[in-house]
C-alpha cells in the first residue's frame, strides 16, 4: 500500500498552491478557486489520517463531509458577493473594491 | 519500498492530476481554462478518496465539487466576462506570496519526511489495518445521537442560511 507520507506530501503541495493563489491572484474568482484547492488539501489529509490511523473511527470521514458542506456554502456566498460587486463597480479585483477605505 | 502495482500506478496518475491541475489554476491567465484545471485537480482528489477506501466521499466529491461548485464558478466566470482574462494575473505582492508559499511547503515537507526517515521511523513501515469502516458506518455515525447528529443538523442549517443569503446578495433589486 502507498505510504501515508506520500498523500501528505501531495496535500501539502496542493495547500501551498492554494495559498499562493489566494495571496497573489488579482481576480476574486481565482482567489475563491485557491480557497477550494486549500479545502481539498485538508480533505486529503483528513481522509488519509483516517485510513492509516483510525479506520474504524468515523471522525475523519465525518469531518471531511462537513468540509464539503462548508465549501459549498462558502462558494455560493462568495460568488454571490463577487457578482454583486461586479454589477456595481464593473470589476472583480478586490484591490479596487475600496469604498470603505479611509 | 514501493511495489509496482495498479494501486501505485493509480496513485501517481491521480497525484499528477491533482498537482498539474493546481499548477494550472495558479498560472493560467484565462479563468475558463483555470476552472477546467480546477476540475482536473478535484477529480484527482476524488481518485485519492477511492484509493483511501472512502467511496462515498469520492462520489460526493464528483457530485458536489465538480457537479455543483465548479459549475457555479463557471457561471461566475461567464457573468464577469470582461474580467476573464486580465492583463496582469498577479498583484504587487506576488513575489512575497511565492516566497511564503514555498517556505510553507518546505516546512510541511520537513515535518512530513522527518518522522519517516527520522530516528524511530515510526510512520514508515507501520502496518495498515485491512478492516475499514464502510459507508453504512458513516451514515450511522452522522445520525447517531452520541456522535455527529448535532453538527450534522447545524451544517444543514448553515447551508440553508448560506443559500438564502446568496440569493439575497446576488439578486438584482432595481
Amino acid at each position: 500500500m502507498i505510504p501515508l507520507w506520500m498523500y501528505l506530501l501531495v496535500a501539502a503541495a496542493l495547500f501551498c498552491m492554494g495559498a499562493y493563489a489566494v495571496l497573489a491572484r488579482r481576480n476574486a474568482v481565482a482567489i475563491l478557486m485557491g480557497v477550494e484547492l486549500m479545502l481539498n488539501a485538508v480533505n486529503i489529509n483528513l481522509v488519509g489520517f483516517w485510513r492509516y490511523q483510525q479506520p474504524l473511527n468515523m471522525a475523519g470521514q465525518a469531518f471531511a463531509a462537513f468540509v464539503f458542506v462548508i465549501a459549498a456554502a462558502e462558494a455560493a456566498v462568495g460568488l454571490a458577493i463577487i457578482i454583486s460587486v461586479y454589477r456595481q463597480r464593473k470589476s472583480v479585483i478586490p484591490d479596487e473594491a475600496d469604498t470603505l477605505k479611509g | 519500498m514501493l511495489e509496482l502495482n495498479v494501486q501505485t500506478l493509480a496513485f501517481f496518475v491521480f497525484a499528477l492530476f491533482v498537482l498539474g491541475g493546481g499548477l494550472g489554476v495558479i498560472t493560467t491567465r484565462n479563468l475558463v481554462h483555470g476552472t477546467l484545471y480546477l476540475i482536473l485537480s478535484l477529480f484527482g482528489v476524488a481518485g485519492f478518496f477511492v484509493l483511501l477506501s472512502a467511496p462515498f466521499l469520492a462520489v460526493v466529491q464528483v457530485l458536489v465539487y465538480i457537479g455543483a461548485i465548479a459549475i457555479l464558478i463557471v457561471f461566475a466566470v461567464m457573468l464577469t466576462r470582461s474580467m476573464t482574462s486580465l492583463h496582469e494575473v498577479v498583484n504587487r505582492q506576488w513575489v512575497l506570496s511565492a516566497i511564503v508559499a514555498v517556505l510553507l511547503f518546505v516546512m510541511l515537507t520537513v515535518t512530513i519526511i522527518l518522522p519517516v526517515w527520522g530516528q524511530d521511523g515510526s510512520l514508515a513501515g507501520q502496518p495498515v489495518s485491512e478492516v475499514v469502516a464502510t459507508t453504512t458506518d458513516l451514515g450511522k455515525a452522522l445520525v447517531d445521537g452520541n456522535q455527529y447528529v448535532l453538527p450534522f443538523e447545524v451544517a444543514s442549517l448553515l447551508l440553508t442560511a448560506a443559500m438564502i443569503g446568496a440569493i439575497v446578495i446576488a439578486r438584482d433589486d432595481e
